[in-house]
Order: structure tokens, then sequence, then C-alpha cells
């Protein structure tokens, strides 16, 4: 439960935050948990900020922008209930500050869901007193008074006024409790679900400043950081002396690390007048590493050990720890009347984004720091330098930037740290770049696995039983890479009445981390496509197999809106196999295949048609995806995400994986690591199931059903099931 | 070192010192402070940095400085006209609202901007064709293939 803080600020208050002589309407809404409202109660925090003045009206967009849009979406929400004409509004980015700001993080599809209902009820606080102020004016009752494009209208005699001619009057009022507005009904929305262009879309276009790497400041230098290809390796010494002397170098120095490989690895800094010249140092620098705690990471043979645990024990699907049990699974397979068993692999991925890490530091007097990183974190990257620099929170100020690509990358603020470790050896304002082969093996990867699957069918075709066996991934025996670990109750298992899910867990040493729908992206392939096999085994129509499965609406675990709703779900496979045309004639060689996934509290059903030829190419002709997260903001950008979901998963189902060798990384850049390129995509169809349940995030629950809808449509194309990610493993490609 | 004389969107600029083998996006990137050309690869491999030399799109990554003192450079900063009007294709980039994180979008831009010089009316293949240089991590190539389409019938108005 939450409630609503919604602060009015005074005119000194206004002067102070604004800049503006004018005066004028300033708003803050926080939200405040009541489980921590005692301790919250003294402070406040606004989550959302709207100013307006007889400028007009400013939104501040306070949560950071890795290509998702939520610069955009997330101002349109606060704008619908405010009842502004989007023309008249103008979006700020607001500054890093968790008390003035709340939480701003871009990851696990939150932000959407986060700022929901707090821009709701701050747009709905300032319309009614933009409402008072103008009934007041005009001496008549605010109950007659309605507003639209910005405008307070007497409904009576037609009278209209501005907001920005209300903001000053507006100013002197009292704040209504929020919790007694009424919010807008879906049918009521002017701006929602609308097409909206991204508001700093020209800056892209036109090449202006726009993100870290853009970045530049007085007396800047630039600077390289290179670290062990062996993750974890240490300098025992280098040539920094012949390295110093070079033209255009300013300093090299070594650095210890922290210990902790997602902030500071050991390394050596080299730092120059440009990046070319810091590129030359580095060509020169020969370093002895000791690598005797570095990690020897090796997929091939690990997969190799995962594949042999995934037969042992006679049954293959017992691992070493229990995730959960329930029903008699013993007894379901004994009495099946058929069983069907297979084991899925997926590689390691690179999340990729274009722009490789940099950040500019500069250190401040008395110790501090004030840098520019591309964070999807931006707090957690002041708190982690503040901690790696031993200084207080405050001596760091974080920049907010927008990000050249995000996709969980940047949950991690090591380029961050390093930063600022050589700004302050340095004492200089420095820009720090990687290169691309420094991010593709400096990465906080997507962990790579193995499920063994076993599933049993009872006399009627349906799933009575369910054996799961994931192998994955621990650098300590202890705590599962981030990623990596299999929920208990992941996707369709709740719906099965036997289930065993168990897991083994082989060492790994190299950081992993969140990938876009994390874990999600991972384990759908499997999951998903093992579903086809069981309902290819038992005879059945998938799209009636998964919905018999899903039997009547309910919410799994009950009564939690945050959970899968069998109901929604069955509703997008429904709306997905309408729009594809499930079921229709199609030649031979060509096919549909199907897919569910639910994350980030969102429900995907995608339906690929695929053709295969004799050489295993595969042709995507259509992706059909219908969605159910709630009501869509701004539809332009969900269409986007969807749009880039299945392109992105296409591009990672095809031919991307990380070949880990003796701990080294083969896949150094583009050349080894294939990203998708223009041509041949499909045509992509996308059906948003619009309702009132609140609003999921749509940046990664698009991607998961990708790879196994494909994999299933070829499959039925060709009678050929691909059991490992990626494809080219198994001689496919798209 | 060499002293460099470049001729950047319309513009005589001097260099100094300049490496034989610098390659322009670092001088365009840090010496001209011209940030719009953007580093991804270093390879030639994803088009991030792709600016014009004489209307011909190029990776600015993997052409040294001094191999461009003879030509006109264009980067991104210089597609627009003086008056701030837009070039056709930033303008159907904007219309398409192309970019996610639009890192890449600057060489998009650039790559489509020169197809457009010699071929005013592309087919998908030779938009495939010509396109094929620069990637876009967040999967935009669906409206990126609309845009240029658009763009290309703007200019043929226009003709």
């Amino acid at each position: 439960m939450s409630h609503y803080h919604i602060q009015k600020y005074d005119r000194r208050r206004f002067l102070q935050l604004s800049g503006l002589a004018g005066g004028g309407l300033l708003l803050g809404v926080s939200v405040v948990d009541t489980e921590t409202a005692h301790a919250a109660a003294s402070t406040f925090a606004p989550s959302a900020f709207l100013q307006i003045s007889r400028d007009g009206i400013l939104i501040y967009a306070t949560q950071p922008e890795i290509g998702q849009g939520v610069r955009t979406s997330i101002p349109m929400i606060l704008a619908e209930e405010l009842d502004a004409a989007w023309k008249d509004v103008e979006v700020k980015v607001a500054g890093i500050d968790a008390k003035r700001y709340g939480v701003q993080t871009a990851g696990g599809s939150t932000a959407t869901p986060r700022s929901w209902n707090p821009m709701r009820r701050a747009g709905a606080v300032a319309r009614a007193m933009l409402i008072e102020a103008a009934a007041r004016n005009w001496n008549v009752a605010s109950t007659d008074c309605s507003t639209r494009d910005s405008e307070v209208i007497h409904v009576a005699s037609g009278r209209r006024v501005h907001y920005r001619d209300l903001a000053e009057t507006a100013a002197t009022l009292p704040v209504p409790d929020a919790e007694t507005l009424r919010l807008k009904s879906r049918a009521e929305y002017r701006l929602l679900n609308t097409r909206v262009r991204a508001t700093d879309g020209r800056d892209l276009v036109t090449g202006r400043p726009t993100y870290a790497s853009d970045v530049r400041i007085p007396g800047m230098l630039y600077a390289m950081y290179v670290k062990c290809p062996r993750i974890g390796g240490k300098v025992r010494s280098a040539n920094l002396d012949d390295v110093r002397r070079l033209p255009g170098v300013v300093d090299a120095f070594a650095l210890e690390g922290n210990g902790d490989l997602t902030e500071l690895k050991p390394g050596i800094a080299l730092i120059a007048r440009d990046t070319w010249s810091a590129l030359g140092a580095r060509r020169a620098l020969r370093i002895e590493w000791d690598e005797s705690s570095a990690a020897s990471d090796d997929w091939p043979s690990t997969l190799a050990k995962a594949r042999e645990l995934a037969q042992a024990g006679g049954d293959g699907a017992s691992g070493n720890d229990l995730i959960a049990e329930r029903g008699d699974v013993a007894a379901a397979f004994a009495s099946a009347k058929k069983t069907v068993r297979a084991s899925y692999s997926y590689a390691f991925l690179s999340h990729a984004q274009l722009e490789p890490q940099n950040c500019v530091a500069r250190p401040l007097e008395g110790g501090g720091m004030e840098l520019w990183p591309p964070s999807q974190t931006p707090q957690r990257a002041q708190t982690t330098v503040a901690k790696l620099l031993g200084v207080a929170e405050g001596n760091v100020t974080i920049h907010p930037q927008r990000l050249g690509g995000g996709f969980g990358r940047r949950l991690n603020n090591d380029v961050a740290c390093e930063a600022a470790a050589i700004a302050a050896r340095a004492q200089a304002p420095i820009k720090l770049q990687w290169l691309r082969e420094d991010d593709m093996t400096n990465d906080v990867v997507r962990a790579g696995g193995l499920m063994a699957l076993q599933g049993a069918l009872d006399d009627g075709g349906r799933l009575s039983g369910w054996r799961n066996h994931q192998i994955t991934f621990s650098p300590d025996g202890k705590r599962i890479v981030s990623g990596g670990a299999l929920r208990a109750e992941e996707d369709f298992a709740p719906l099965i009445p036997a289930v065993r899910v168990t897991r083994s867990v082989l060492p790994w040493i190299s950081p992993c981390g969140f990938w876009r729908a994390p874990g999600s992206s991972a384990f759908a392939f499997p999951l998903q496509s093992f579903l086809h096999e069981l309902s290819v085994a038992a005879g059945r129509d998938h799209l009636e197999f998964l919905l018999d499965l899903l039997g009547e609406p309910r919410w799994l675990p009950p009564a939690n809106a945050g959970a899968l709703n069998t109901g929604r779900a069955a509703g997008v496979l429904r709306l997905a196999a309408e729009k594809s045309g499930w079921g229709k004639r199609l030649p031979k060689g060509r096919a549909l295949g199907m897919a569910f996934y639910f994350s980030h509290t969102a429900h995907v059903a995608e339906v690929a048609e695929v053709s295969v030829d004799a050489a295993k190419h595969i042709t995507v002709h259509a992706v059909t995806v219908a969605v159910d997260v709630g009501p869509i903001v701004n539809l332009n950008g969900a269409e986007a995400q969807c749009q880039g979901s299945v392109i992105d998963g296409l591009s990672a189902m095809a031919a991307q994986q990380l070949t880990y060798r003796g701990g080294v990384i083969d896949e150094k850049n583009f050349d080894r690591y294939a990203l998708r390129r223009i041509g041949k995509e499909p045509r992509i169809d996308i059906h948003f199931l619009q309702s009132d349940f609140p609003p999921s995030g749509l940046g990664e629950p698009v991607l998961p059903p990708v790879a196994p809808a494909v994999c299933n449509a070829v499959y039925s194309a060709c009678g050929q099931r691909i059991r490992s990610l990626p494809i080219s493993a198994e001689g496919f490609s798209i | 070192m060499s002293k460099l004389e470049l001729n950047v969107n319309g513009q005589q600029q001097t260099v100094e010192d300049v490496p034989a083998d610098m390659p322009l996006l670092w001088v365009l990137r840090d010496r001209l402070g011209l940030t719009g050309t953007r580093f991804g690869c270093g390879l030639a491999q994803c088009g991030a940095c792709t600016v014009h030399l004489d209307g011909n799109p190029v990776r600015s990554c993997s052409v040294p400085a001094s191999a461009a003192t003879e030509v006109r450079i264009t980067t991104i900063e210089g597609l627009a006209a003086a008056d701030g009007t837009l070039h056709a294709v930033q303008q159907a980039w904007l219309e398409y609202d192309v970019a996610q994180c639009g890192y890449c979008q600057s060489g998009q831009i650039m790559s489509a901007t020169a197809l457009l010089a010699r071929n005013a009316k592309p087919s998908d293949a030779e938009i495939d064709a010509a396109m094929a240089g620069n990637i876009c991590r967040c999967g935009t190539y669906v409206r990126i293939r609309k845009a240029i389409h658009a763009a290309a019938a703007v200019l043929r108005a226009r003709a």
C-alpha cells in the first residue's frame, strides 16, 4: 500500500528550483510506502515534478533514458491527468537526487509501473487547483468548470482560460488530498494510447551532444584502462616508463582493484591528450599479469559437463538442489500414457550496447568527484563511487546521461568506479573510454545454461507431471549468478499437477548479470519449446493444449496482481492466434509456431510464421505479437519496444554466443559477435489487449517468446527440433 | 605529427600535431569537438562513425585524417541547412520516430542521405545493400526502412 504526499512549493522555493521570477505553481509528489511512512515522514521526497508558470507547463523527466522512451512516456502520464495539450508541455531532464525525485532507475521494466500512480495523482492535483483558481476568478462553482487542452472551461458560459494564466492564483491555493480526486477512466484518455514522438528526437538526428561519451569539460584528458584478458588477473609489472615517454601521453599508472569484479578490477591506467594517443600508449604497453587467481571459465568443457549432468542419475532429472516439489511426480510418470524428455542449452551472451562504456570524471576539492556516467542506476553510481573513494555520498555528483543502449549492462557501475579512481589518482578531469574489445571482454554477461526436462502425459493427453533439472552457475558454490536462477514457479509450472524442479550448480567466476528480461530471456526457450514437444506428442493443437493447461482465469499464486493471470495469458494467446491466422493452410516447408511468456508482470504471446529451406536457412515471414501490459501509455514507444524486441530476439538466437576458453573470451568485436543487420525483417504485427490492470513496462517482456515461437514453427515446418541457442550451433541460420 | 587542413561541413579547419595514422573519427571528436559522429567498434563493423567524404559514406574510425585533406568532409552536424532546416532524411527520422537509444542514428542517417543522393528511388534490396554496414542494436530497422522510403518520396517531389 502506498499513499501520496503532494507538496506545493512557496515562492522562495519556486524561485530556488525553477529560477523563474514570475512565480507560479510548482508541485512535487512523493509516494510513501505505508510500511516505512514513519521513517519517511520527516523527509519529503517527490518522485514527480510539475511546474506551471506564465512561461508554460514544464514536466520533469526523472527516469534514466536508455532507449525505452521514458523521457516522453512518463511525462505523458502526468499530462493526461492534467488535461494539458501535449504541444504546450516542455519536458526537462531532472538531475540525480534521491531525496528530491525518489527512485531513479532503468531496470526490470519498472519505471512505468513505478511512475503510473504518482504521475497521475500529481496531474490530477494540479488540475483541481487550476480549476479552483479559475472558478474563483470567475466567481463560479468549481463543479461547473471542466478542462481541455491546457484550459479551464466554464461550461455554461463557454469562458476559457489557459493554465499559464492561472498559475499564480493556483499557487496561493491549498493542495487537495490526492486520494479524494477522481482519476480518468481509460475511455476518457485523450493523450495516452496515442502516438507521440520522442521529446528529444531533434537532438538525436542532428548529432547534438547527447550521450556520456559526448561530454567534454575544460582541461579534460583522455584515459584508457587495461585489464587482464583473464578476468581476475592482477598486474605484476608493466613498462610504464617507456609508455610515459610516448607522444601525447600524460601519465600511466597501475591501480589495485577493490576486490569486486563488478566495481574496480586491477589494471593499468593510461592518460593522454586524446583517445588516439591513449590507444598508441596501449599498443606499446607490455604488462606481465599475475593470473594465479584469474578465472579459467571454459564454455565448451562446461557445456559438456552440463550435458553429462543432464544424463546422470538414471532419470537425468535429479539436480543437487531441490527447488520445488509438488504433487506425486513419481506416480504421474509411472501412470503416464506417454513421457517425453529433452535437454535444451542456451549460450552466454554479451549486452553489446552500441555505445561502449565510458565516463567523464572530475575531481572536486575535498576528495569529492563529479561524474557523467552512462548508468541505468545513477543513484547507485553515487553510493558506489562514494564508498570506493571513502567520501560522503554528498561529495559525489552524478550528471544524468541519455544512454547509447542499456539492456541491463549499465545496472553495474564499474566504468564509473574506474573513471573515479583514475581521476582521483591523476587529480585531473578525465574521460575514460573503453574500446569495443574492453566492452566484450569485461561485460557482466547473460549466463548460459542447460535444462533437462521431462513431461508426463496422461490418457487424455494432458500434462500430468513435469521434471526440470536446471544446470546453472555460481562463483562461490552458494550464490547463483544473477539472472541464472530458475524460480520455483517459473512460467507454467504452477499449472501442472505434479512438479519437481531441481538444480545443479557448476563453478563460474566471470561476472554474470542482468540481460534484457533476465532469466526469462534464457528460460522461455527451453520451457516453451518443451511444451510444444508435449502437445506434439499428445497429438493436440498447441493453442488448445496451452489453453487447456491454463484453465479458468485466476492469479497464480492467488490474489496477487503482480503474478501470472491465466485469463490474461489465454487472452493474448487467443489474440495472437486470431491475428496470425492460426490453423490456416500453408505450403509445404512453411508453418506457424506459438509461444507465450509471462515476465515483468506482462503477458505476451507470439506467433511466428517461418519457412525452412534444405540448407537449414530459416526465413521468418511474420511475427504476430499480442501483449497485455494493461493500458498503453505512448503507442508509438510501445510499438517500438515490440518491434525492437522481436529483432533483438532474432539477433540473439541466430548466432550470438560468448565462447570462453581458459578464461578468455573469443568474441571481442562485432566481426565475431553477430548483431543482426538490416534486411529481411519479418512483418511484425502488434496487438495490445488493453485493460485496467496497472501498467507493466514494455522494454523487456516481448523478447522471451521470440526464440521458442520461431523454433516451434521450425519444427512444424520441417520436423527438426532445435534444442540449442544459438541455432547456428545446430547448423541453422536466420 | 603534422598540421592538417580539413574542410569540415563547409569550413576550413586547421588541426595541429596530428599523428599520420590518427583516424578521422578521433580528430572530429577529440580535436574538433564534433561528437555527433560516434565510436562503436573501431573496426568499420558497426557504422556508428559514418561520415561523407565528397558525398561518399565512409567509416571514419578506419580512415586516417591525413587522407581526408583534399576532400569535403560532412558530418551529421553539417547535414541540416544553415537556417536549421533539417534534411529530408532527418525529418523523416523524426516523423517515423526511428530512434530508440539513438546512438547509431547519426551513422544511419549519413548512410541513408548518401544513398538517396545517388538513388532517388531505392528498392528494399538497394536499401539493404546501402545500410548493411550500420548496426542498430535496438533493432529499429523496420522504421529505418520506412523513413528512407518516405524521405526519398519527399526529395523526388522537390526535384
